[in-house]
């Protein structure tokens, strides 16, 4: 017998009939078809899975979707606003701090919740923050620039 | 060709495919479905060597939700047959076999059955149901046990191979080879200092963050198609017609977009399974691996054994170079030691060179390329003796290599003589950057280390269409592992001298395109590109032709200026210049739709060298290690776009320094791995790497329009001896063992003290 | 086969009636309890989601102690400005686990109820003297947190028992706490070896009071009373510092692993409380805690 959940998915209701054992991954894509969020390793080690659940960062590999009633969920598809990307999306363009591009959407909403807790990350604190999150492509170098670029944009945008 | 202005090629314009990758929108291999989907798992052996004596599917099959059930009988028998790829040969015979096993499970993880059923649950419950009768052989796990007399011998009717002495009867040496010149004992002989040195390597992985994943559905007819994150999709179409014995064209592949290979996506895994599951089935499957089969069921690089000897006069110049090369090419035939033993010395001019080669199966899973296969652990042997061999003279680690290292005209170790190439200029400019002269404090130490790789031409068609509003559109058949798409929409645009924005470059599947040998061997750039380039030319004839046609003057009396049609040759000022705008929405008028194309197997390829500097601090209590600072030197030819050049360079950088200091197979006693998850397989993370410098040198390809040289091999070859000098220097010890883990190197601290 | 179920009661009561059942498990953080599922190691047929609760969710500073809650997340206690000035050392523990995806979620109930016997938060919630709350059918008890792990995934709580929290008692004036761990590389792998140390200075200066506690060097978290003793009554020279990582090596009981052999973990043990304890000292001098 499914279990019948309703959530909140990037600012919308939402809702999905699963199991209990099911993965808010597993959930996200195959019940709501919300394919951003990729699997990398099941076991939270790779950050490939990253959303933001009530406000916080989490791998959504390690969370029950039957845990997300009532709460809220943000995945990479609510993080540009319909076609105004958000400016790490931005800069993430024209740092080339992507190549496959299998860790960026986690990348970007690890950073993101990172910006919007410290708006001024020093390099050695946006690796720390990001170190959740496996790239196996660029060697990091290109997206820790990207993000301070970022920080740095936002902290003038908002003078 | 230097001389040529480039208005496009060497920006930096935002790649075509990032949008969809920065908003999630991309669909990877593991993002399609298909209605009345199946899910299919593998049922893989849990014995590292075994004779499999029966399997009973029976009660899989009454599991209510299985749809479908296979195992190694439902495979045709595939006779050995070689065929070479973009990173080295292929037996089907044993790809058949690694597929799915037949009479013998040969290392732990090896598919012995696969299922297909309406979810992945009940595919894992059938999977358990199987009983497979095993008879448990002795595995063998090391190089060492491999060769030791009276080893369990993994195939009965495999033979030694390549040159004498070679043992006889059943082996698991698969090949011995030797190459060489000159006269290396009398070169040791006239040798002012000589150093030879052991070094053990483990077998690490790719670590692509995209596990394995495909969707296959076959028609009534038979006909397949499968979906699948590939490097290769006519690979994978040749690949599985071979192990399901069907023709070629009943099977179309679709690659998607693809989360890293490196390598290791250059054969088939799953695909062929799910094209039998779903034509067994009659409806589609789904196919995706977990992290855990990632490690334990695909293709890790070799783990070996390596010994190099060098001599050198007091001047510097090097007399004499042997290696014997041991490589660990898991249950089938076929590591890289063939490349390692042609790069192992390739960057320096040597007249005696002795190099063995030994090919040796183990219990473990079978090797795939990763990344300049081979060439890194030779390059971590031939580096840090030269580094001590300047030491030993007194020399400048990087003087000393410009003493010795190959340039143009030079013969290759490998045989070639090298036309134009780089290395001395990366040499040059490693040494003039202000990381050579940065202070260094107590316990840090600076590492030099050079790499080169061949780099491949092979196959490649592209098609350059225009549109009626006179854009383009670009399409290839090899699939964009490294932001290759940017530079050849870059290079269609400066041959039609458009702005690259209204270039598409699209990666189509193997019925819209001509053959495609696979994306490896850093050949993208390089090969499709120069039928990109061809394409686009035949595009600009044509062009030319229908303005003449529009101006009723001759071919010769129009020239293609800057993206317009200019009459020239006595013809001047007399008709308006045409943008490709105006001929495209003329292109009925004069003939029809406008599309280029190109099919050409691309010679030359430019070898690509590299100077990497590296800076790192060491713990003396914990034997822990940091990476400081880090610069990469590299040969590119030239840089179609900088960025992915630069990208490929920090990402092969960080390959390397997690291969030199924490990634390695650890193997239980049984032969199962004992870390197959990124928790205990430890990859660098962002907090483990500084920066990564990188500069470009450009030293034309003379065999390459543009003087493209590949560019995505070269990075990981010189960070392993980069690394492990770096720490000889900062703590004062001799490496002689990857992985350089803080329990290693502690000992050797205390053993030194 | 019953489908397995999955409840988030919102009371203690109601929690414990569940635990009773069989095949019932505590799910807090499930950064531990899923990969064991994913893995098969762990088969629970009733999820008892314990985040809905108001005593195991609660975070609270009072006059005499801290409350913390068991499933209160790791990324909400270091945020905490309050409890990072007076227990630096347990939050820098927290602070380590894994990544900050883990963080959002992991907790020191959780952490600890895994008993692994590398838990980081164990050997600092041992060197502040942390004291369990237990809760079952038969009421409440409070167990001090060395006793509380038993060995590698066991622990003193029975069938249907609960760990609601911690009570952590403020630290004295000049008092101070610092946690290391060695690993690999340098963020997200499981402690090779963990090192608290906590201890309180007297008016002149000299170490009046310490506890010294490692992990991942036996099966379970170990107090090192010799290594304490090497500090009290010193004045934290490098001498009783040496002497202090000298008792820890000796008493650890290492074994050896894919994350690190017996004898490196016996030094590297050594190494980590003279650092710990170095790090304890400044702070308790400078006074920057309480």
């Amino acid at each position: 017998m499914k279990l019948h959940v309703s959530t909140t998915v990037n600012g919308e209701p939402a809702e999905f009939l699963c199991s209990a054992e099911q993965s808010l991954l597993d959930v996200l894509r195959e019940e709501l078809h919300l394919t951003g969020t990729k699997e990398g390793c099941a076991t939270g080690d790779c950050g490939a899975c990253s959303v933001v659940l009530d406000g916080r960062l989490v791998c959504s590999c390690l969370v029950l979707a039957p845990e997300v009633a009532g709460r809220r969920v943000e995945t990479i598809e609510g993080v540009a606003r319909g076609a105004e990307l958000h400016p790490l999306q931005r800069k993430f363009l024209e740092h080339a701090a992507l190549q496959c591009g299998i860790c960026t959407p986690g990348f970007i909403v690890a950073a993101k919740a990172l910006l919007e807790r410290n708006p001024d990350p020093s390099e050695e604190e946006a690796r720390y923050w990001l170190a959740g999150n496996l790239c196996r492509c660029t060697g990091y170098d290109k997206i820790i620039r990207a993000v301070l670029d970022t920080a740095s944009e936002l902290r003038g945008a908002t003078r | 060709m230097s001389e040529r202005k480039f208005r496009q090629v060497g920006t930096r314009p935002i790649r075509h495919d990032g949008l969809d990758k920065v908003t999630g929108r991309a669909q990877f291999g593991a993002d399609f479905s298909l209605p009345g989907m199946l899910w299919g798992k593998v049922l893989r052996s849990p014995h590292a060597h075994a004779r499999i004596r029966s399997i009973d599917v029976s009660a899989a099959l009454a599991l209510p939700g299985v749809h479908a059930v296979i195992t190694g009988r439902d495979f045709p028998e595939v006779a050995a047959e070689s065929a070479a790829g973009g990173e080295g040969a292929t037996d089907f015979r044993d790809l058949a076999l690694n597929v799915m096993a037949r009479d013998k499970a040969l290392y732990h993880g090896h598919p012995v059955a696969a299922v297909a059923a309406t979810s992945v649950r009940i595919a894992e419950e059938a999977c358990k149901k199987i009983a497979v009768d095993y008879e448990v052989l002795t595995p063998v796990l090391s190089l060492d046990q491999a060769l030791a007399k009276d080893a369990p011998i993994l195939h009965e009717r495999m033979r030694a191979s390549g040159d004498e002495p070679l043992p006889e009867g059943p082996t698991n040496l698969a090949s011995r080879r030797e190459m060489g010149r000159g006269d290396v004992a009398a070169g040791f002989a006239a040798a002012d200092a000589v150093v030879e040195r052991e070094f053990r390597t483990p077998m690490v992985h790719q670590g692509y963050i995209e596990p394995h994943a495909v969707l296959a559905r076959t028609g009534e007819d038979g006909r397949a198609v499968v979906y699948c994150c590939t490097q290769g999709p006519f690979m994978v179409r040749a690949f599985s017609a071979k192990v399901l014995g069907v023709a070629t064209d009943t099977i179309k592949v679709v690659p998607t977009e693809i989360g890293g290979g490196f390598g290791g996506k250059t054969t088939v895994y799953l695909e062929p399974l799910a094209i039998l599951l779903s034509r067994k089935s009659g409806r589609p499957v789904k196919m995706v691996m977990t992290r855990e089969e990632v490690f334990r069921a695909t293709g890790p690089t070799s783990g070996t054994h390596i010994r190099v000897k060098m001599g050198a006069k007091r001047d510097g110049t090097l007399t004499a170079a042997e290696a014997v090369l041991v490589y660990e090419a898991g249950a089938f035939k076929g590591s890289p030691v063939g490349a390692a033993m042609m790069t192992v010395f390739a960057p320096y001019k040597l007249a005696n060179v002795r190099i063995e080669g030994w090919d040796v199966v183990v219990n473990k899973p079978k090797v795939a390329a990763y990344r300049a296969p081979g060439a890194p652990m030779a390059a971590l042997a031939t580096e840090t003796v030269m580094d001590e061999l300047a030491r030993k003279l007194g020399q400048d680690p990087i003087d000393f290599r410009l003493v010795n290292a190959a340039h143009e005209g030079v013969q290759a170790t490998y045989g070639p003589k090298f036309r134009a190439i780089g290395f001395v200029e990366s040499l040059r400019a490693a040494k003039a950057h202000p990381h050579y002269r940065a202070p260094l404090g107590a316990n840090q130490g600076r590492g030099v280390a050079c790499g080169f790789w061949f780099n491949a031409g092979l196959s490649s068609s592209a098609n350059v269409s225009i549109n009626e509003d006179g854009s383009a559109v670009v399409m290839s058949g090899c699939p964009d592992i490294g932001g290759s798409r940017a530079s050849l929409a870059l290079m269609a645009a400066e041959e039609l001298g458009i702005p690259v924005e209204q270039v598409r470059p699209v990666v189509v599947d193997t019925e819209s395109i001509g053959f495609n040998d696979l994306t490896g061997g850093s050949r993208v750039t390089f090969a499709t590109g120069m039928a990109v380039i061809e394409a686009a030319r035949d595009v600009v004839n044509q062009l030319r032709a229908r303005a003449a046609k529009t101006w009723e003057v001759e071919l010769d009396a129009v020239a293609w200026n800057e993206g317009r049609a200019v009459a020239v040759n006595g013809a001047e000022g007399k008709h308006e210049p045409l943008t490709l705008r105006q001929l495209a929405a003329r292109a009925a008028a004069t003939g029809g739709p406008i599309s280029g194309r190109a099919s050409l197997t691309a010679r030359g390829a430019g070898p690509g060298f590299a100077t990497h500097l590296c800076d790192v601090e060491v713990d003396r209590e914990t034997g822990a290690v940091k990476v400081l600072r880090y610069t990469a030197v590299q040969d590119a030819g030239r840089a179609v776009h900088p960025s992915y050049v630069e990208g490929q360079m920090q990402g092969g950088v960080a390959q390397g320094i997690g291969w030199a200091l924490n990634e390695e197979y650890v193997y239980d006693a049984r032969g199962a791995m004992e870390n197959p998850g990124f928790l205990d397989y430890r990859v660098p993370v962002a907090s483990d790497l500084p920066m990564i410098d990188t500069v470009i040198v450009e030293v034309p390809n003379p065999m390459h329009p543009y003087g493209v040289r590949g560019v995505g091999e070269t990075p990981i070859v010189p960070p392993l001896a980069a690394v492990a000098n770096a720490v000889e220097r900062a703590a004062g010890v001799e490496i002689r063992e990857l992985p350089i883990s803080p329990p290693k190197l502690l000992a050797l601290i205390e053993g030194a003290r | 086969m019953e489908d397995v179920r999955y409840e988030a009661p919102g009371s203690l009561a109601r929690a414990i009636e569940l635990l009773a059942e069989s095949g019932a498990r505590v799910l807090a953080g499930g950064t531990d309890l899923l990969v064991q599922l994913r893995s098969g190691r762990s088969a629970p047929r009733l999820f008892v989601d314990v985040k809905r609760i108001p005593e195991t969710t609660r975070l609270e500073l009072g006059e005499e102690e801290l409350w913390l809650g068991a499933a209160v997340p790791a990324a909400a206690i270091v945020e905490s400005r309050d409890v990072a000035r007076l227990w630096p050392g347990l939050v820098e523990s927290i602070d380590l686990i894994g990544s900050t995806q883990i963080q959002g979620r992991a907790s020191v109930g959780g952490n600890l109820c895994n008993a692994s016997p590398a838990a980081d938060t164990g050997p600092a919630l041992c060197a502040v003297g942390a004291r369990c709350v237990i809760a079952g059918a038969r009421g409440e008890r409070t167990v001090p947190v060395e006793q509380f792990t038993t060995g590698p995934g066991a622990t003193v709580l029975g069938p249907g028992e609960l760990l609601v929290g911690f009570r952590i008692a403020r630290p004295a004036a000049r008092a101070a706490d610092a946690y290391l761990r060695f690993i690999p590389r340098t963020e997200m792998d499981i402690a090779v070896v963990g090192a608290g140390v906590a201890l309180a200075l007297d008016a002149s200066g000299r170490c009046s009071s310490a506890r010294v506690a490692l992990g991942a060097v036996a099966p379970t978290v170990i107090l090192v009373p010799e290594a304490a003793a090497a500090l009290v009554g010193s004045r934290g020279d490098e001498a009783a510092l040496a002497a202090a990582g000298e008792a820890a090596s000796r008493a650890t009981r290492p074994i050896s692993d894919k994350r690190g052999t017996a004898d490196y973990r016996r030094r590297i043990a050594g190494v980590l409380v003279r650092r710990a304890a170095g790090t304890a000292l400044e702070r308790a001098r400078s006074g920057d805690s309480a």
